[in-house]
């Protein structure tokens, strides 16, 4: 049996009377690169959020590490977020603070580390980034891509044991994301990290990841390898891989309520 | 049917907002931690807060203190009493005018600018991006800022005030041409150190909490859009300078 960095079981969650995630099971296994993908709005980066202990779901359980991030304290889940690194959609950067002292806002709140270290570090992280030379400007200097680079050198700053990303690649230009998902294999496989990535990006991750999940209308429609998922049977599996507008995923966003233009 | 509850929520707000409040400087002080990092962010923020607000409470100390000559002549005058302009310029803005005025110009300067900032780093992500670095932005983003405010308040204060009495010398003494040495003299001897000095140092630090706890408290709860932004702001400067004025009442009634 393996050994599960986080297991999510029967999984419930909503936004006022709309149920995102409906009884949502999966595991993602220690070591490995998992993608968690499905069309926009579908609350991939829901399931994100519910990981880290940034949402609670109206049931079942979310376990990390082996503990429950429903059931920790205010302190106990801060002493575990510290193991998890997560790079956010839209990077996060603080604004009022330099490239170099985003990167090592971490080191400095969680670490004793000696000035020269810090810099050391802060330094190899952008320069595995390719942001190399960035260290004195502000974000607001940055292009969106540049700003994602520098809050994914953020995120693995502390050398976490789990990566959460939410769409690492969007907004990068082609020879960026081929940096960053060899960045994102080298570092979860030398450091030994699980990671999870939340994209609706099914080329990207063809190359990358070693197991996929496809959530669609609140379920997991489809789990497996992405060649695997690519011969799947699943209709609205079938669909999204291939991207097709006939299928059981509408396009139309579809609400609570019936909703048309005659109301 | 839904008349009555938005009534009911408008009436308790306050008081539901009181509360709120009174529980978030609570998590700000039991969570402080003193040490280096704590020490150089508030400096940082003092800098923003204190530094920054430094030209505008002059330049408005300075005028406040020629209009306060300029109404004090022109009303002892008719008394023959001209003499006593230092003194009843000394108390009213020692007692009153220095701390109120400085608190309610503070909150337009430092508290919006507070508010604003601390609520756009809700509405990027930055105060998410915090919590899931497992960075207590409250200890990080917020008490900073509030200690700062009630650091600087007092000094600002006092800036205001040196900066008022010199208005006052240039236009009793320079343009008007009362005797200096009767108008310090006067001040010196009827302005105390224990009563009227302190009441105004009292009610600064009094004020630098309110405008500070209110500024952090609007900005961190701020909605994440710019409409939530700004009405952070707003209430920010409308719940200081209110919470300013009354409170100025209840301690005046407590010092007389």
């Amino acid at each position: 049996m393996p050994n599960n960095t986080v297991e999510i079981e029967d999984l419930v969650f909503s936004r006022g009377r709309r149920m995102v995630l409906d009884h949502v099971s999966l595991n993602i296994p220690q070591g490995s690169v998992v993608a968690i993908m499905g069309p926009s709005g579908v609350g991939k980066t829901t399931v994100l959020h519910l990981m880290s202990g940034h949402l609670m779901p109206d049931s079942g359980g979310v376990r990390l590490f082996g503990q429950d991030v429903t059931r920790l304290s205010h302190g106990a889940m801060y002493e575990l977020r510290r193991e998890v690194g997560v790079l956010l959609q839209n990077g996060a950067l603080f604004t009022d603070l330099t490239v170099f002292e985003n990167v090592a806002t971490p080191l400095r709140e969680h670490t004793q580390l000696p000035e020269a270290l810090i810099r050391r570090q802060v330094m190899i992280k952008l320069s595995s980034v390719g942001l190399g030379g960035t260290e004195e400007l502000m974000p607001s200097e940055l292009s969106g891509g540049m700003a994602r680079r520098v809050a994914l050198a953020r995120a693995v700053v502390l050398d976490p044991k789990l990566m959460l990303y939410d769409e690492p690649m969007t907004g990068l230009d082609p020879i960026a994301v081929s940096t960053v998902r060899r960045l994102i294999r080298e570092t979860n496989d030398t450091l030994d990290m699980t990671s999870i990535i939340v994209t609706h990006n099914v080329s990207q991750m063809l190359q990358l990841v070693d197991f996929c999940y496809i959530l669609v209308n609140g379920k997991i429609a489809g789990a497996g390898r992405p060649d695997q998922l690519l011969e799947s049977d699943d209709p609205g599996v079938r669909q999204f891989m291939n991207g097709t507008v006939e299928g059981p995923i509408p396009f139309q966003y579809t609400g609570p309520e019936n909703w048309s233009l005659a109301n | 049917m839904n008349q009555p509850s938005s009534l009911l929520v408008a009436l308790t707000s306050p008081v539901t907002n009181a509360g709120r409040c009174g529980l978030f400087f609570v998590r700000m002080m039991r969570g402080i931690r003193p040490g280096g990092r704590l020490l150089i962010n508030t400096l940082q923020q003092g800098y923003l807060v204190g530094a920054r607000s430094l030209v505008i409470i002059m330049i408005c100390g300075f005028f406040v203190g020629m209009v306060l000559a300029l109404q004090s002549i022109n009303a002892l005058e008719s008394f023959g009493a001209e003499d006593q302009t230092s003194l009843l310029v000394g108390k009213s803005l020692f007692r009153e005018l220095g701390p109120v005025l400085t608190a309610l110009l503070f909150a337009g300067r430092a508290g919006t600018a507070v508010a604003a900032e601390i609520g756009l780093m809700r509405a990027t992500g930055q105060i998410d991006a915090m919590e899931l670095m497992a960075i207590d932005p409250v200890q990080r983003i917020a008490l900073p800022r509030f200690l700062a405010g009630l650091i600087a308040m007092p000094l600002l204060t006092g800036m205001f005030n040196a900066l008022a009495i010199m208005g006052t010398v240039i236009f009793a003494i320079g343009v008007i041409g009362l005797d200096p040495g009767i108008f310090w003299g006067k001040l010196q001897s009827g302005v105390t150190f224990s009563e009227d000095f302190m009441q105004g140092v009292w009610k600064s630090v009094v004020f630098g909490l309110l405008v500070s706890l209110v500024a952090v408290f609007y900005g961190y709860n701020a909605k994440p859009t710019g409409a939530g932004v700004g009405t952070a702001t707003t209430n920010t400067i409308v719940v200081s300078s209110v919470l300013i004025l009354i409170f100025d009442f209840i301690m005046t009634s407590f010092f007389i």
